[in-house]
């Protein structure tokens, strides 16, 4: 049967096909779906584990188990979960293990562009790169072969573009999950002290060795000849963008990523004329063929950033940019992305944003809030850091600093990896106030259940972790609870908790407003425009229903009967408003009423 | 397979909640009904919140890359006014644009910093000849549901592409619910009729 899938409803689907039972991720954009999507199969075991770290190890005790198990993760989750990675692949796997990596070129949604092949080379893990959801499909099964075949984890590792974009892709019936019994596990192989260590090194580089020579002959390694004077040499989606510019010249394209097939890739430049290595992100290909010694271009005509399309490819190929079409010119206002109407993160941030300290921020939809109107945090680096950024600066700042600084991160963003940054303000005796702005969900990705929320990926209900009694017994003294839709009690909370020394916490708790959409509906708001003073406090709020009415003429304002200094007004979409009240408190004229 | 061989796009831009991913989805899988190869692109995550999206839809005998080049599209499906503009340098020479004449202010122009273009029709009709407005909101509520208004769009579209009204009726029957086929139907002819 032939179906339009995602890259990553591909990557579930082959998992699935190929009688894999086991799957540990923590939610990321370009990769989410994955998880989400093998977690729906039949007879698989699927878990939102807490970070990519834990996913891991999770995954690699399944395959130490003898299942066929996978790892989820964005690019930056390779990090969090490098440190098992590099081991794991000393031990191997007993079973199949499976690494997925999905990386974000021009960083649709992340905070770097890191090109995550060097960790294959780096770990010693070999690296499969599909560059559509067929090959998604097909890969992600080669993968698990390789994996069970070799002894040895191996990484999968997509784009955003191969993530999220769809092609067709034919179905096939899913094999019977098979097993591997395993009654002990051998203690030589698998506890990595030194000694033993030692010795699976030599193993390791035995294995890299055999994958090489495997890479020579596997079909996913492939040449296409044709117009000899240019050849290509490209993998993944790059593959596309060149082949549809250039159809006639000849290709090696790489289905294995790392390690490469040096006769292939020696017998192909004998073949061809000019090399051309098309790769996005780093010279990572090219600088492993020019060390071969061979003569090619590109990164010195190729961007070293950002997604590559067919236009690119033509114009660094052809030197000439692209014919585009010019309007007459046109001043386009930017759309970023932006809080929704009615989120709870708002107020805490219109609070934070006010209170003119420094604060640390975190990912997840509530970065967003840096910009203007809002400012309400003034960093942002990696998953957990906020709160060991905010210490830090605390004790670097000492007295200088104005008063207690605020570590601002998610609820999610906390399970994962703010937990043991929160015991270190406590141990360190911090002058730091965390903020939990605790939605109830992981909201950015597409509103994922975690430790929090009470609820496994796969919908069973489990214990809910208290941020509260957690707090106290890592030691912080002051944790209160406030409501961030009501802006003074937020306001008087973190006023009170600036002032006093020493760790606090406080959670501002407000379920992300796209949780219950289908609940009833609060009544929205509206302007009553002889009361508006324009004094566009409300527009501060940044609420996508909330704008500006201009009177262009002096006849206008008169005919609103409006005073001489009046410029305009405040209005509210009604269809956008959630009637979350924030405008109405922070108007000082009484100039915003819920509609009848 | 269609006579048409060669790779076409189609792009669709609007504001995030527009409906822009079901509908190029909609879009992609009568292309595929229709004998053609097909891929598409879109965004998910942060890229969402509120902000610009697009989505490229490719279609032909055998189609490489999910995204197409900038001055190579061949019809740009705008959900928003503005949109239109911020894309418009993919379009080629000769493009159908056809603009939903919805606008949606960015946050700038919400707190009075920036001015929201006027005349965005005409700006376009000035270089393109081929430019059509379609009231997609007005049509949703004559079709009975106000959140057709992306289905509209799709009957707009589906003028300019080698694929049977069965076929299109088959796809968007299997892509909703049962209880709100019958009006995406309905707002699927009055986009296409419009």
């Amino acid at each position: 049967m032939k179906k339009i899938m995602s890259g990553n409803e591909a990557i579930a689907r082959g998992a699935f096909e190929c009688g894999a039972t086991f799957a540990a991720g923590y939610p990321g954009t370009p990769s989410t779906e994955i998880m989400e999507q093998f977690s729906q199969y039949e007879g698989v075991y699927a878990e939102w584990s807490p970070n990519e770290k834990v996913a891991v190890e999770v995954a690699v005790g399944a395959a130490l188990g003898g299942a066929k198990a996978m790892a989820v993760m964005k690019h930056v989750g390779v990090n969090v979960a490098a440190d098992p990675l590099f081991t794991v692949s000393y031990t191997g796997t007993n079973g199949a293990l499976v690494i997925v990596t999905a990386d974000d070129p021009s960083l649709h949604s992340s905070q770097n562009e890191q090109d995550n092949r060097h960790y294959a080379r780096s770990a010693k893990i070999p690296m499969l790169e599909p560059a559509d959801s067929q090959e998604a499909k097909d890969f992600v099964k080669k993968a698990f072969e390789l994996s069970a075949l070799f002894d040895t984890p191996v990484f999968l590792r997509t784009t955003t573009r191969v993530s999220h974009s769809k092609s067709i892709v034919l179905l096939e019936d899913p094999e019977k999950p098979v097993k591997k019994e395993v009654e002990r596990l051998d203690p030589v192989k698998y506890v990595m002290v030194p000694h033993n260590a030692r010795m699976r090194r030599v193993a390791v580089e035995e294995r890299m060795q055999n994958l090489r020579r495997y890479a020579e002959t596997m079909p996913e390694n492939r040449m296409e000849i044709n117009d000899r004077r240019i050849g290509i040499v490209t993998a993944g989606m790059p593959y596309n963008y060149a082949k549809e510019v250039f159809p006639d010249f000849s290709y090696l394209k790489l289905g294995m990523v790392y390690p490469l097939p040096e006769k292939m890739i020696r017998a192909f430049a004998t073949k061809v004329g000019k090399i051309y290595v098309v790769e996005e992100l780093d010279s990572f290909l090219e600088e492993q063929l020019r060390a071969m010694g061979i003569k090619t271009v590109g990164k010195d005509i190729f961007p070293y950033s950002g997604e590559f399309d067919p236009g690119v490819i033509a114009e660094a190929v052809k030197r000439r940019p692209a014919k585009k079409v010019q309007l007459s010119p046109v001043e386009i206002p930017p759309r970023p992305p932006n809080l929704c109407p009615g989120c709870p993160h708002r107020g805490l941030f219109y609070v934070l944003g006010k209170s003119k300290t420094i604060v640390t921020g975190d990912i997840g939809c509530y970065t967003l809030s840096f910009m203007k109107p809002l400012e309400g945090l003034q960093g942002c680096i990696c998953m957990g850091a906020s709160i060991g950024m905010a210490h830090g600066l605390s004790k670097s700042l000492g007295t200088k600093g104005k008063g207690k600084v605020v570590g601002v991160l998610g609820d999610s963003t906390f399970i994962h990896s703010g937990i043991t940054s929160l015991l270190n303000t406590a141990y360190n005796r911090s002058n730091v106030l965390t903020v939990i702005a605790d939605n109830r969900t992981t909201a950015m990705t597409g509103m994922q259940q975690h430790p929090g929320t009470g609820l496994t990926l796969q919908g069973e209900k489990t214990v809910e972790l208290n941020f509260e009694s957690l707090a106290k017994s890592l030691g912080i003294p002051d944790v209160r609870v406030v409501d961030p839709y009501d802006l003074k009690g937020t306001r008087a909370a973190v006023r009170e908790e600036l002032g006093k020394p020493g760790p606090s916490l406080i959670i501002s708790r407000g379920p992300c407003v796209l949780l219950n959409r289908g609940a009833a509906r609060k009544r929205p708001f509206k302007v009553v425009e002889e009361k508006c003073a324009g004094c566009k406090l409300c527009l501060g709020l940044g609420c996508p229903p909330l704008s500006w009415k201009k009177y262009p003429t002096a006849t206008e304002r008169m005919l609103e009967e409006r005073p001489k200094k009046v410029e305009g007004a405040a209005v509210i979409d009604p269809s956008l408003c959630t009637g979350c009240s924030l405008c109405e408190q922070v108007c000082n004229y009484g100039a915003i009423v819920e509609e009848e | 397979m269609p006579k048409d061989k060669a790779t076409k796009s189609i792009l669709l831009a609007g504001v995030g909640g527009q409906g822009i991913l079901r509908a190029s989805d909609i879009i992609s899988l009568a292309l595929m009904a229709a004998g053609y190869d097909v891929k598409k692109s879109e965004v998910h995550g942060m890229a969402q919140r509120g902000g610009s999206v697009t989505s490229h839809v490719r279609y032909g005998e055998k189609v490489y890359s999910p995204l197409a080049a900038r001055g190579s599209v061949d019809i740009i499906l705008s959900f928003e006014k503005l949109e239109t503009l911020r894309y418009i340098d993919y379009l080629k020479k000769n493009a159908f644009v056809l603009i939903n004449d919805e606008a949606v202010f960015p946050p700038a122009v919400n707190m009075g910093i920036a001015s929201y273009p006027e005349n965005i029709p005409e700006i376009v009709g000035k270089v393109f000849k081929k430019v059509k407005v379609v009231e997609a909101s007005a049509l949703a509520e004559q079709a009975g549901e106000a959140r057709t208004a992306n289905t509209v769009m799709i009957g707009a579209v589906s003028n300019f592409l080698d694929v049977s009204l069965e076929v299109w009726e088959e796809v968007i029957g299997k892509s909703f619910p049962e209880r709100i086929v019958e009006f995406n139907i309905k707002a699927f002819m009055l986009g296409r009729n419009a």
